[in-house]
């Protein structure tokens, strides 16, 4: 329990400095008044505006309203497109998290079996092979590979449709791009960790009571080496929800990803500062959920709590 | 003495390629990557007239690629250098702070390095650099301003063990000052481990100068930047493949020869996670 | 008859041999002691026997037999079915050989090849017969809450089970307390005869031998010294080594983990092991004969084999 609470604790904090720091990067140019204002204002309309939002505040009392609105989950009102911004950026979440779901779903299925298959044949050509191919995916750019993917299936074969929401096949390409850098710390990590296990003493006396390598490894090994590969899982999904920003663009996906690019052209800030406080939060929460995950799989700890 | 392997060597080979095209941009470009000619838009690589001999083609207003691609590189050098070395000596200097001081100089830069990690680095490098505005200075800035947490953490965990090695306590005794003995006796003791960090950041730095010039973010037209070169291509795909395809494949050779030598680095600098 | 024979095993990493032509024999109800210092080779060849060698060692000869199956060129499939059926072994460290995240039941019912659902009240009875109070509790519980003597039961029950004729047990009370190892010791005494198995016990502990071994096999640096009835040794040891080591001993057999240290010397590493008797550098007895020709084991009195030119009393 106590553990339970100094995480809970960590998190508060951690919420709280992403908080300030998005405030004062807000503030950085000097005026946050001209990043919110339509192009083509005039100064009378940006002096008002200024007033009207409170920008002409001391830096204090702006950073405490900003706080107080945030508490009360105001996040304010884009003046480029007339609506409140919470709308316009939880209108876009269900297709980044439909994307974020797929590549999540492509980093496990490739990165967890890879990561085995290296650590249980270790030294071997499959082994090698598979580390190239691992390192391969943790250097792809990935709107290189994505728009190599486009030109490949979607122009080339037409498999795939190049770009657009329409339907599961249009997920494909942007989940692949998306997940292949996930995919690669995954296998690394399982490889560490399953090596780790194998060489314990239980894998020996496994095999002692008449269990083939492969049940001990079903039986035993995974299990063990789940619990730090549960950890890096849960930071992956923030990690995939930033790299959206790239691969939406490039496959025109109407995600938050696409939106924030969107929003800097438009200058709508206030929604970039949304998803930017959006996606750290989810950061934030699926660390924790990792903490709380390590329970269910590991009994030394779900008996403390 | 190791003997260095074909492998190792290639790495090295990739490397030096990189520094040396970077270096040498307007020794090997035969032609101004700025220069537009609208009557050689989008030629295939291969293509000579009668002044002008254009090996990867020309992009979209008829500038040379591999001139551009060349410059590019240059700008990727030095965007990926100088923002390492600012990151470096920020997050160094707040880790070895951290560690001889401990007490709430340590519990607030760690704080900070937890809240500095809940945000992906490319969404608060985005969200930078649009509101200071995108160009050359600015990039490298927010870059250098927003990673130096890994290195804090390192710097951090190593200054806590080899302060208490006998020879630093001894050094505190005869009177050493506390930025005498940092520098002089636990900076050297880290550089391995901060090395390994360093060539891992230095291959995000490209990848995230590519990223955030494709996004428009970066290095601004008519300069050329490999992300901006296909972020323009982009429109051109199925035209003009050789647009994505060689900057692409630069920008990958490039970050898949620093992964490797950051590998290489780490079995060097800590044999025991020999292959992992 | 014989439970289990070792004949003439050698064990090599590349061209280095660590076990140089090893013989054993150990019948039903048996407990034979396999003595001697670390390094001498006493785990790798349970492993050997076990075929469960790690890839670096190579069995470069000799003939394992396993009641009337020869071992060595078994199929693997055909082994892995012998392993926890006819051929069992509990290791060093109970703790770390029981997977952290498994209960205690399912890990016993492993042997069995069955679900623990299964054969709950074989498991459950087999908990009792290790001396486990409160079984059906504990049945269900995982590792880190027993504590190391009642892990190392676990472990015997794991072992014993499936009624396997051959228990090889690699010292298996080292990491206990000295108070847990006699209880332990006495468990698997009291198992062994009452189920006829045959049991291999590994140590480096002359004390544990003089407790419970019925007959002693000496290793010295990958080879067998001497090996007879525990009595008989411990009587008229035959090789220096065997007398050295046994009046190292003291009196009250309480510290005995130091007692070897106390031999003059340095036991030599397997890749130093040249022609002649291994011994011979340390041997008060030895001559330029010892230095250049191997002693082989031959018969000594009350049923006894030495490998020694000048065997004690002899
Ligand atoms: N997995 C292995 N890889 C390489 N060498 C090994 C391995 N296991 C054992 N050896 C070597 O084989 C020799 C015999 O080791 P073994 O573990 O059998 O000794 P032991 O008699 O059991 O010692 P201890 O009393 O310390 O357990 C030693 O020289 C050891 O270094
Ligand atoms: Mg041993």
């Amino acid at each position: 329990m106590p553990e339970l609470k100094s995480r809970l604790l960590q998190a508060l904090i951690a919420i709280f400095g992403v908080l300030t720091i998005v405030f004062f990067i807000m503030r950085l140019s000097g005026d946050p008044t001209l990043l919110l204002v339509p192009d083509g204002a005039t100064a009378e309309q940006i002096a008002a505006l200024r007033h009207v939002l409170g920008f002409d505040r001391p830096l204090l009392v702006q950073y405490g309203a900003y706080l107080l609105d945030l508490a009360r989950l105001d996040l304010g009102q884009s003046l480029v497109q007339h609506a409140p911004v919470a709308g316009i950026v939880a209108e876009r979440i269900p297709y980044t998290m439909a994307l974020a779901g797929g590549a999540l779903l492509v980093a496990l299925g490739v990165g967890l079996p890879a990561g085995l298959a290296m650590a249980v044949w270790r030294g071997t050509w499959l082994e090698r092979a598979l580390a190239g191919f691992v390192l391969a995916g943790q250097s792809l750019p990935t709107f290189w590979s994505g728009l190599l993917m486009i030109l490949f299936f979607g122009v080339y074969l037409g498999w795939l449709p190049t770009s657009g929401s329409d339907d599961l096949a249009s997920l494909v390409m942007p989940s692949v791009a998306l997940g292949a850098i996930t995919m690669s710390s995954f296998a690394r990590m399982t490889r560490i960790a399953v090596l780790d296990e194998l060489s314990r003493d239980y894998v020996a006396a496994g095999r002692a009571r008449g269990l083939s390598y492969g049940a001990v490894i079903l039986r035993h090994v995974l299990r063990n080496a789940a619990i730090p590969v549960v950890t890096i899982a849960a930071l992956e999904v923030g990690n995939l929800l930033a790299g959206a920003v790239i691969v939406e663009t490039v496959f025109a996906w109407p995600g938050i990803g696409q939106l924030a690019i969107q929003s800097i052209a438009s200058r709508d800030f206030l929604v970039v500062q949304t998803i930017v406080l959006f996606v750290s939060m989810v950061y934030i929460s699926m660390n924790l959920l990792a903490d709380l995950a390590y329970g269910v799989i590991d009994p030394r700890i779900r008996r403390d709590r | 003495m190791r003997r260095i392997s074909l492998g190792t060597a290639l790495i090295f080979a990739g490397l030096l390629a990189f520094i040396v095209a970077a270096i040498g941009a307007d020794v090997f470009a035969s032609n101004d990557p700025l220069r537009q000619s609208l009557l050689l838009r989008l030629r295939p690589p291969g293509t000579a007239t009668a002044t002008a001999y254009f090996p990867l083609g020309t992009d979209d207003l008829g500038r040379d690629l591999l001139a551009r691609i060349l410059y590019g590189a240059r700008a990727s050098l030095m965007v990926a250098a100088l923002s390492v070395s600012v990151s470096l000596l920020v997050g160094v200097t707040l880790g070895l702070m951290a560690g001889w001081f401990g007490g709430w100089v340590s519990i607030v830069a760690m704080r900070a390095v937890d809240t500095m990690l809940s945000i992906p680095a490319i969404l608060l490098a985005v969200l930078t650099v649009a509101v200071l505005g995108p160009g050359f200075f600015n990039l490298v800035l927010v870059l250098g301003l927003t990673r130096w947490p890994r290195y804090t953490r390192v710097a951090y965990a190593q200054t806590l063990q080899v302060a208490a090695l006998p020879y630093v306590r001894a050094a505190e005794m005869a009177g050493c000052g506390p930025g005498r003995i940092l520098l002089r006796h636990v900076l050297p003791n880290i550089a391995g481990p901060l090395m390994v960090v360093a060539t891992s950041e230095f291959g995000l730095m490209i990848l995230f100068e590519a990223s955030l010039s494709f996004l428009g973010l970066g290095i601004q037209p008519p300069y050329p930047s490999w992300g901006s070169i296909m972020s323009a291509g982009r429109q051109y795909v199925v035209r003009a493949w050789w647009l994505t395809a060689f900057p692409g494949a630069c920008l990958f050779g490039v970050v898949l020869c620093v992964n490797l030598f950051g590998d290489w680095l780490r079995d060097r600098v800590d044999p025991r996670s020999q292959g992992r | 008859m014989i439970a289990l024979s070792v004949r003439d095993l050698s064990l090599a990493i590349g061209r280095t041999n660590i076990v140089d032509a090893i013989s054993f024999d150990v019948a039903p109800g048996e407990v034979l002691a396999l003595v001697g210092e670390s390094g001498c080779g006493k785990s790798v060849t349970a492993q050997a026997i076990m075929r469960l060698l790690p890839a670096a060692i190579r069995q470069t000869g000799g003939e394992i037999t396993l009641g009337a199956t020869s071992l060595s060129n078994l199929p693997a499939r055909a082994m892995r079915d012998l392993r926890g059926r006819q051929i069992a072994m509990i290791f060093q460290e109970p703790q770390s050989a029981l997977d952290p995240l498994a209960t205690v039941g399912n890990q016993i019912a492993e042997a069995l090849r069955q679900p623990l659902a299964k054969v709950r009240a074989e498991v459950r009875q087999m908990l009792v017969e290790v001396g486990i109070s409160d079984p059906d509790r504990r049945i269900d519980q995982h590792p880190f809450e027993l504590s190391g003597g009642m892990c190392q039961r676990v472990m015997i029950a794991i072992a014993l089970i499936a009624r396997p004729a051959v228990l090889i047990a690699d010292e298996p009370t080292t990491a206990l307390d000295v108070t847990i190892q006699a209880q332990i010791l006495a468990l698997l005494r009291r198992l062994a005869a009452e189920r006829q198995t045959a049991v291999v016990l590994i140590t480096h502990d002359m004390g544990v031998v003089a407790d419970i071994a019925d007959r002693v096999a000496v290793m010295y640096a990958g080879r067998v010294a001497e090996t007879g009835p525990t009595a008989a040794v411990f009587a008229t040891p035959a090789h220096p080594y065997t007398a050295l080591l046994l009046a190292s001993i003291p009196r009250l057999s309480d510290v005995p983990k130091s007692a070897l240290a106390v031999i003059d010397g340095q036991v030599p590493q397997p890749a130093d092991y040249g022609a002649g008797c291994r011994f011979a550098g340390r041997c008060p007895r030895a001559d330029r004969r010892c230095v250049a020709e191997t002693p082989a084991l031959r018969p000594v009195a009350d049923g006894r084999l030495v490998a020694c030119f000048h065997p004690v009393g002899g």
